[in-house]
């Protein structure tokens, strides 16, 4: 093997090809052919580099230099000064400070353990890092309802927003006798603020795939499917790739490994609508029909895709299985906390140092979230609230900041973790614009199935826009309460049903706001 | 099996839903999208009731029966949570009443008269709909339509003319013809499947605008005249001015399921058209005049057997319509048979 002084990994993800990233790649091997560094210096590209807002960033090994917001003419600095000088442009490399936790936290990490370290085009990387060993061990030494035991034992729950137990979900389709059985992955990733999906994909994709694959054995489904929404043009392009190098290496097709287990994964593009994430509207969608849900029972894992059972799970949620097949139900629970075991990949945007996404224990707090993941809240702004969970999440304020990051801890507050996006808002911000833009999202995204969503978002967007506008009454409060929780309560499936979450936590945490804007004539 | 409805013990099937056990047993619910034909859609969310043992509100119907079963459908949670589905229909178009066709036979003023609505609490309609009367037939006016989906699933699956769907999304969701073409321009061969299944006063026969209140119509149970089908279907007739005003199908009728064809449902003015031929007519030098059956009938024989006598039997021809039935079929080629004495004899159906 060629031996290499240093390795260069390139961040490539939609934010990074929208700043240019090919182009500046192309230029850095250019100069690095120039100054006769190719043979010494390996460039790989690899998925999210996981910081926000940072447009084309690098990282080099073994300094574990991370440069970002490159430029086209830093590059020539920086061949000049770090490679041939050896001296790191402190210039352009990001502020280790503000991420004190960051290699620890890499340590720790169960999904994105191989994100922005290995090639994603490249499934020999993959392999080298212990890839599809789980698979192997699965097929060659597991029954499938071990590998059910297994996940339910870990007590993994679906990361795709409602929490259900995942080993659980698969036990009710495993037993269920069919000629055709199917995995559906949720890679719609619908919540607003949530992209967590997206840089698993781009950044590990057979990771995905071998979870997929894990749980298509142990439900015994012969046909995957990845319902994924159509912006992810990344995503969707790495994946075929690694369907592909997963086909010709046998690892997928008929008869694999010899088990007489056959499976193939294909790829569904979604149009991109926010209810089709919700997994029986993505089963009609996926079908070719309108994207509306549809009535439950009977669940998808009983009657889904074409009325065969189903089992649909989240990217995230399938991510964190090799792993636990790999290591184990005990290893994996080791990891966060009694009753919402492993990591959770959280999406942090806002008015923080850092935004970008961060894999952490679950039960790790808020403000430690905040503070060590995301480099604090920006110079001179102080907290005032977080949005967790998306458009369907709930508003916290600063009383709620040491709140445990976990199902049960939440739940006590009313909150969920939902998909895992965390909107940081300083107080800068006014929650009257800020639930009126909430207001607005579930206004546009209704279906109009049903008669609560598709009329009361309309109402409750206008009572909103009412208020922003100055022409609010003190009653509009009351409306916009008792009218979502009509809807909570009547609406056909939980679009209709979250906006009372959103609403009740940002009127009572936030009243002030509300009135100011009120009594303002 | 029994069923308690707020406490009363009623017997319930295997099989029904528990809107269907309610409904049967005169214990009204509110309720827009079920319809016997079309079945349970749970969309229109009217419906909801407390059932023991399940959490929060359940759409009654699509929640099957089972034994023991414990329904409160008019407790305060249910009432107000009605009330607010209720009242977000009328908010949002244009239910006014007064002049409406389907005053005192729509579904949703059953429900807002139920629940005590006086007038709707927001006003959200916005939408300029303009009344789609691109139809010989049919009227539709958007603006009254409350989204149950009724007659999309007896276009596409009672009559599977596959004309009617859904277009845009949430607030704006609307029903559409095809690409969403004006109903006159689209593939609609007006069956009027959807007149018969609106609960409103969205799609509504053309034609009745205006020409009495549905309370005023004396409805009168016959078969349609057209084919050897035979629809049962019900003649509207406004006894004061002896005027049929419109017809609809009878909905458990085993012909025809409650559908109609457009003759059958549309083609009745030629009832009281003061050129319809109501008795036979003979034509002398180029002129009719009006003549007994008996006469008219012993006119055609003797021609016949003139035809037949210089030109023997195979030179007739009987050829039968499809208007009339197999039994008067029958008879038809017996008649040919056996008094003409010829085999030629064929239905206008196979031409
Ligand atoms: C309106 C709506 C949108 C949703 N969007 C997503 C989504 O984008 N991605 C996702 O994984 N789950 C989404 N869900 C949750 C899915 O219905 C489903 O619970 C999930 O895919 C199950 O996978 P899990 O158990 O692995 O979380 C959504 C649900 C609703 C009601
Ligand atoms: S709650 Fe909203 S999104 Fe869900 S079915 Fe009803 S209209 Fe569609
Ligand atoms: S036109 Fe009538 S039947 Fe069709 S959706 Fe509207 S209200 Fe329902």
């Amino acid at each position: 093997m060629k031996f290499y002084r240093s390795h260069i990994l390139i961040g490539i993800d939609d934010a990074s090809l929208a700043a240019g990233v090919k182009e500046i790649e192309a230029l850095l091997r250019n100069e690095l052919q120039k100054n006769n560094l190719s043979d010494e210096i390996n460039i790989l590209e690899t998925g999210t580099l996981g910081h926000f807002g940072t447009g084309v960033s690098m990282l080099v090994y073994p300094e574990q230099v991370t440069y970002v917001n490159l430029k086209k003419e830093d590059i020539f600095e920086i061949v000049e000064e770090h490679f041939l000088k050896g001296r790191p442009l402190q210039r352009l490399i990001l502020d280790r400070s503000l991420t004190q936790n960051y290699d620890f936290n890499y340590k720790r990490r169960i999904v994105l353990s191989n994100s922005g370290v290995i090639d994603p085009e490249n499934i020999d990387e993959y392999l080298g890092a212990g890839g599809y060993e789980a698979w192997e061990k699965a097929l060659t030494t597991m029954k499938p309802n071990e590998l059910v035991d297994e996940v339910k034992a870990s007590g993994l729950k679906g990361r795709g927003g409602a929490g259900f137990p995942a080993g659980l979900k698969w036990s009710f389709t495993a037993p269920i006798v069919a000629d055709q059985k199917y995995v559906v992955v949720n890679a719609d990733e619908g919540e607003p603020g949530t992209f967590k999906d997206r840089l698993i994909m781009e950044g590990d994709p057979h990771k995905l795939l071998e979870g997929v694959m894990l749980c298509a054995y142990a439900i015994g489904a012969s046909k995957a499917y990845i319902y994924i929404r159509g912006e992810y043009k990344l995503c969707i392009h790495r994946l075929e790739i690694a369907i592909a190098a997963a086909r010709e290496y046998g690892i997928l097709g008929n008869n694999i490994f010899g088990s007489g287990f056959d499976l193939d994964i294909f790829i569904k593009v979604g149009a991109g609508a926010y209810v089709c994430g919700e997994e029986t509207a993505l089963i009609e969608s996926m079908e070719g029909n309108r994207g509306t849900p549809r009535s439950k029972p009977p669940f998808p894992g009983v009657a889904g895709a074409w009325q065969k059972p189903t089992v649909v799970n989240n990217v995230e949620t399938l991510a964190n299985i090799p792993a636990i097949i790999k290591n184990g139900a005990k290893w994996f629970a080791a990891h966060g906390v009694d009753g919402s075991t492993g990591t959770k990949v959280y999406t942090i945007m806002g008015d923080v140092n850092l935004p970008g996404l961060c894999e952490v224990d679950m039960g790790t707090s808020l403000r430690t979230i905040i503070q060590q993941y995301a480099g604090g809240m920006i110079e001179g702004r102080t907290f005032k609230a977080a949005l967790v969970g998306g458009a369907a999440g709930v508003f916290l304020n600063d009383t709620l900041l040491d709140v445990h990051m976990d199902y049960n801890s939440l739940r006590e507050y009313a909150a969920v973790l939902g998909s895992g996006a965390i909107l940081v808002m300083s107080d800068t911000v006014d929650m009257v614009d800020m639930l009126w833009s909430v207001l607005r999202f579930f206004r546009h995204e209704s279906c109009g199935k049903c008669n609560p969503c598709s009329k009361g978002t309309a109402l409750l967007f206008k009572l909103i826009d009412g208020i922003r506008k100055g022409k609010g009454k003190d009653s509009d409060l009351e409306q916009l309460i008792k009218v979502s929780n009509g809807m909570q309560k009547t609406s056909f499936c939980a679009l209709g049903q979250s906006p009372c979450m959103p609403i009740a936590s940002a009127i009572n945490n936030f009243r002030q706001d509300f009135l100011t804007r009120i009594n303002v004539k | 099996m029994i069923v308690y409805l707020n406490g009363k013990a009623y017997e319930a099937f295997p099989g029904e839903q528990v809107l269907q056990v309610a409904l049967r047993n005169n214990v009204y619910i509110p309720h827009l999208c079920f319809h016997e034909k079309t079945g349970k859609a749970a969309k229109c969310r009217a419906c909801v009731v407390e059932i023991e043992g399940m959490p929060g509100l359940k759409t009654s119907c699509n929640v099957p029966v089972t034994n023991e079963m414990r329904v409160t459908t008019n407790s305060q949670q249910v009432l107000e949570a009605q009330r607010l589905v209720i009242d977000l229909i009328l908010s949002s178009g244009q239910h006014d009443c007064l002049s409406c066709e389907q005053n005192g036979n729509c579904e949703l003023q059953d429900a807002a008269y139920y629940l005590g609505i006086k007038k709707p609490s927001f006003q959200l309609y916005d939408n300029d709909y303009t009344i789609d009367d691109s139809s010989e037939f049919i009227s539709v006016d958007r603006s009254r339509c409350i989204n149950c989906g009724r007659c999309i699933v007896g276009c596409n699956q009672t009559v599977v003319n596959e004309v009617l769907n859904w277009g845009n999304r949430g607030f704006d969701t609307k029903i559409v013809f095809d690409t969403d073409l004006p109903m006159g321009s689209s593939t609609c061969v007006q069956c009027g499947e959807c007149v018969q299944l609106c609960p409103v006063g969205c799609i509504i026969d053309k034609r009745s605008i205006g020409s009495g209140r549905t309370w005023e119509l004396d409805k009168v149970e016959t078969i349609c005249p057209y084919c050897g089908v035979g629809c049962r279907l019900e003649v509207h007739v406004d006894r004061k001015h002896d005027k049929i005003v419109r017809i609809t199908g009878v909905e458990d009728a085993p012909t025809n399921n409650g559908m109609l064809c457009v003759k059958g449902r549309y083609g009745f003015d030629f009832v009281q058209s003061s050129e319809r031929i109501t008795t036979p007519l003979i034509k002398e030098n180029g002129k009719f005049r009006e003549a007994g059956w008996e006469e008219a009938i012993g006119l055609v024989a003797s021609k016949f057997n003139a035809i037949k006598k210089e030109f023997g039997s195979d030179s007739i021809v009987g050829l039968a319509s499809a208007k009339v039935t197999n039994e008067e079929n029958f008879v038809f080629q017996k008649l040919l048979r056996k008094e003409v004495g010829t085999n030629n004899v064929d239905h206008c159906a196979r031409l």
